[in-house]
C-alpha cells in the first residue's frame, strides 16, 4: 500500500506543495488526482465545475519531472498536442499556442526541435504545453528537480507570475524545503510507508513573492518550521498516524 | 594563445568531421581496389583459365557484352525484390500494430511468426510449389517470408517503447486509441522501423534470389539466379561472375538508398541521423 489515510482539501487558487522524502507517495497522489491511477479505496471529489468523465477532472495540466516532449515534433507541435487531441486544427489552436509560448518566453523558438534546447528551455516548453488548454488545475511532479539552481530560481519566479495571472490551483510535488516555502500558500508535509500527510503548514506571506523573499527572516523561519516538521514526520515510526 | 585555440576549435572540428566522412567512403574503395588488383594479379601470374577463375577485366567485358541478357534479368530480380520489400513493410507494420493492440493477441500470434521465420524457406518451398501455381506469386511469397520478420519484430519493439510519461499525457487528455497510435506510437516506432527496413531490404534480395534458385524458371521472365544456374551448367564462368557482381551491386545499392531514406525521414530529431556520429 502506497498511501493511507490521506485527507486533503485544496481550495480554488491555492498553491499547495506536497513535500516529503522519496517513496512517500507524493507522485501517487498526483496521479490519483489526475485520474491516471484509480485508488483501491477512498475517493477524490471535484467541485461541480471541474468534474469530467469517468471520475477524471475536466481539465488539468500535468507537468512531469522530465520535460516529456515528443522528440520528433517541433516546439510548436509539442505545445499543440493537447489542443490537437481535442480536435483543434493548427489554425484554430494557433493563438493559444502562441500565447502559451509567449508566456514562457519561447516565442522565437517555436520551430526548434526538443534536442536543440537546453534543459530549462525544454521544461518551459513542457509548461507551455500544460498552459495551452488553459486548465484551472495544474499538477506538477517535481518539475524543476533536474535543473540547475539558477534556472530553477528563474522558473520558480515565472511560475509564480503565471499562477498569479491565471488564477490557477496548483498541486506541486517537491522534495525541496526551500522551493516549497518560496512557492506555496500551503505545504503538506508527508511521510512514508504508508504515505500520509503528517502536517500542513500555511505560508502566510503576501504574493507576488520576489527574490528578496528568499533572504528575508520570515523565509528563514518558515524554512526552519518546515524542516522541523519534515524531520519529525520522518522520525515517527512507520505506520503510526501522527496527529494532524 | 588560448584565444586562437578557441577560434580554431570549431573549424578544426568541422575539418575533422569532413575528413572522417571522406575516409568512410575512400577506405572501403581502396580495399576493394586492392582485392580486385590481387585477383587480377593471381589470375595473370598463374595463367588460370577463365572457366576456373576469370580475370576481373573479363568479368567486366562479359557484363558489357552480354548486357542484353543480363540487364532484363537484373530488372526481374529487382522487381521481385522491391515488391517483396513493399509487401514486407505493409505486412510487417500492420501485423505489428495488431500485435501491440493487446497482450492476448501478441502472446497468441508472435510465436507463430517466429516459427515461420526460423523454418528455412528452402525446406518449405516444395510445399509452396504444390499449393501455388503462379510463378511470380511463389517467388514473392518466399521473398516476403524472409523479409518481413525484421520489420515485424523491430516495429513491434518500437511501438512498445514509447515514453511512459507521454502515454500518460495522452491518457490525461483523453486521446483516442487512433490518436495515440497516429501521433505517439507510430512516430516513436519510426527509428526502430527504419533499422528493420535496412535489414529487410537486403533480405528481400536474398529471398528473391533464393526463391528463384529453388523454383527454377517458368513463365515469368528469368532473374539473375536463373542466369547463374544456366552459366554454371554451361561452364560460362565469366557470365556467372558478372551476374554475381550485379547481385552484390544491387544489395549495396538497396542498403545505400534505404540509409539515405532513413536519414531523411528521421531528419533532425533522432540521434542516429545526427551529423558527426561515430
Amino acid at each position: 500500500m502506497a498511501l493511507s489515510g490521506v485527507d486533503l482539501s485544496v481550495g480554488r487558487g491555492e498553491f499547495l506543495s506536497l513535500l516529503g522524502p522519496s517513496g512517500c507517495g507524493k507522485s501517487t497522489i498526483l496521479r490519483l488526482v489526475a485520474g491516471l491511477d484509480t485508488p483501491t479505496s477512498g475517493r477524490i471529489d471535484w467541485a461541480e465545475s471541474e468534474r469530467g468523465r469517468k471520475g477524471r477532472p475536466r481539465d488539468v495540466g500535468f507537468v512531469f519531472q522530465e520535460p516529456t516532449l515528443m522528440p520528433w515534433a517541433r516546439v510548436w507541435d509539442n505545445v499543440w498536442l493537447p489542443l490537437r487531441l481535442k480536435g483543434l486544427s493548427k489554425r484554430e489552436a494557433a493563438p493559444r499556442i502562441e500565447e502559451a509560448l509567449e508566456s514562457v518566453g519561447l516565442a522565437e523558438f517555436h520551430r526548434a526541435f526538443p534536442r536543440e534546447l537546453s534543459g530549462g528551455m525544454k521544461m518551459r516548453v513542457s509548461i507551455a504545453r500544460a498552459l495551452a488548454t488553459d486548465p484551472s488545475v495544474l499538477l506538477m511532479d517535481e518539475p524543476f528537480a533536474a535543473l540547475d539552481e539558477i534556472t530553477r530560481f528563474k522558473l520558480n519566479d515565472d511560475l509564480l507570475r503565471l499562477w498569479k495571472d491565471r488564477g490557477w490551483t496548483i498541486l506541486f510535488v517537491t522534495h525541496s524545503v526551500f522551493e516549497s516555502v518560496y512557492l506555496s500558500t500551503r505545504i503538506a508535509v508527508m511521510s512514508g510507508r504508508p504515505g500520509h500527510v503528517a502536517e500542513t503548514i500555511p505560508i502566510d506571506e503576501p504574493s507576488p513573492r520576489t527574490p528578496a523573499f528568499r533572504t528575508s527572516p520570515a523565509y528563514a523561519d518558515y524554512a526552519r518550521t518546515t524542516s522541523d516538521a519534515l524531520a519529525t514526520a520522518m522520525a515517527a515510526p512507520a505506520g503510526e498516524e501522527t496527529a494532524a | 594563445m588560448s584565444e586562437t585555440a578557441s577560434i580554431d576549435a570549431p573549424n578544426r572540428q568541422r575539418t575533422r568531421k569532413r575528413l572522417d566522412r571522406a575516409l568512410r567512403i575512400v577506405l572501403p574503395l581502396i580495399v576493394l581496389a586492392g582485392v580486385i588488383y590481387g585477383w587480377h594479379y593471381v589470375v595473370k601470374a598463374n595463367a588460370i583459365p577463365p572457366y576456373i577463375l576469370p580475370s576481373p577485366e573479363l568479368v567486366l567485358t562479359t557484363l558489357i557484352d552480354e548486357r542484353a541478357l543480363l540487364l532484363p534479368s537484373l530488372a526481374t530480380t529487382l522487381t521481385v525484390t522491391v515488391m517483396a520489400l513493399v509487401l514486407a513493410v505493409i505486412g510487417g507494420v500492420l501485423l505489428a500494430i495488431v500485435l501491440t493492440q493487446s497482450r492476448i493477441i501478441e502472446y497468441s500470434i508472435f510465436p507463430i511468426a517466429v516459427v515461420v521465420q526460423v523454418t528455412p524457406i528452402v525446406a518449405v518451398f516444395p510445399l509452396i510449389n504444390i499449393y501455388i501455381d503462379d510463378h511470380l506469386t511463389k517467388i514473392l511469397l518466399c521473398a516476403w517470408i524472409i523479409a518481413f520478420f525484421p520489420i515485424l519484430s523491430n516495429t513491434t519493439l518500437g511501438l512498445m517503447s514509447a515514453d511512459r510519461n507521454l502515454k500518460d499525457l495522452y491518457r490525461l487528455y483523453h486521446a483516442s486509441r487512433w490518436q495515440t497510435l497516429r501521433h505517439l506510437l507510430l512516430p516513436a516506432a519510426l527509428p526502430y522501423f527504419m533499422g528493420g527496413l535496412r535489414i529487410s531490404g537486403g533480405l528481400a534480395l536474398v529471398g528473391a534470389v533464393v526463391a528463384e534458385f529453388v523454383a527454377g524458371t517458368s513463365g515469368f521472365g528469368s532473374g539473375l539466379a536463373t542466369r547463374i544456374i544456366e552459366a554454371g551448367y554451361q561452364l560460362k564462368i565469366p557470365r556467372l561472375f558478372a551476374a554475381l557482381a550485379l547481385i552484390s551491386a544491387s544489395g549495396v545499392a538497396i542498403y545505400v538508398v534505404l540509409s539515405i531514406v532513413s536519414n531523411l525521414v528521421l531528419g533532425r530529431w533522432h540521434e542516429s541521423a545526427m551529423e558527426g556520429r561515430r
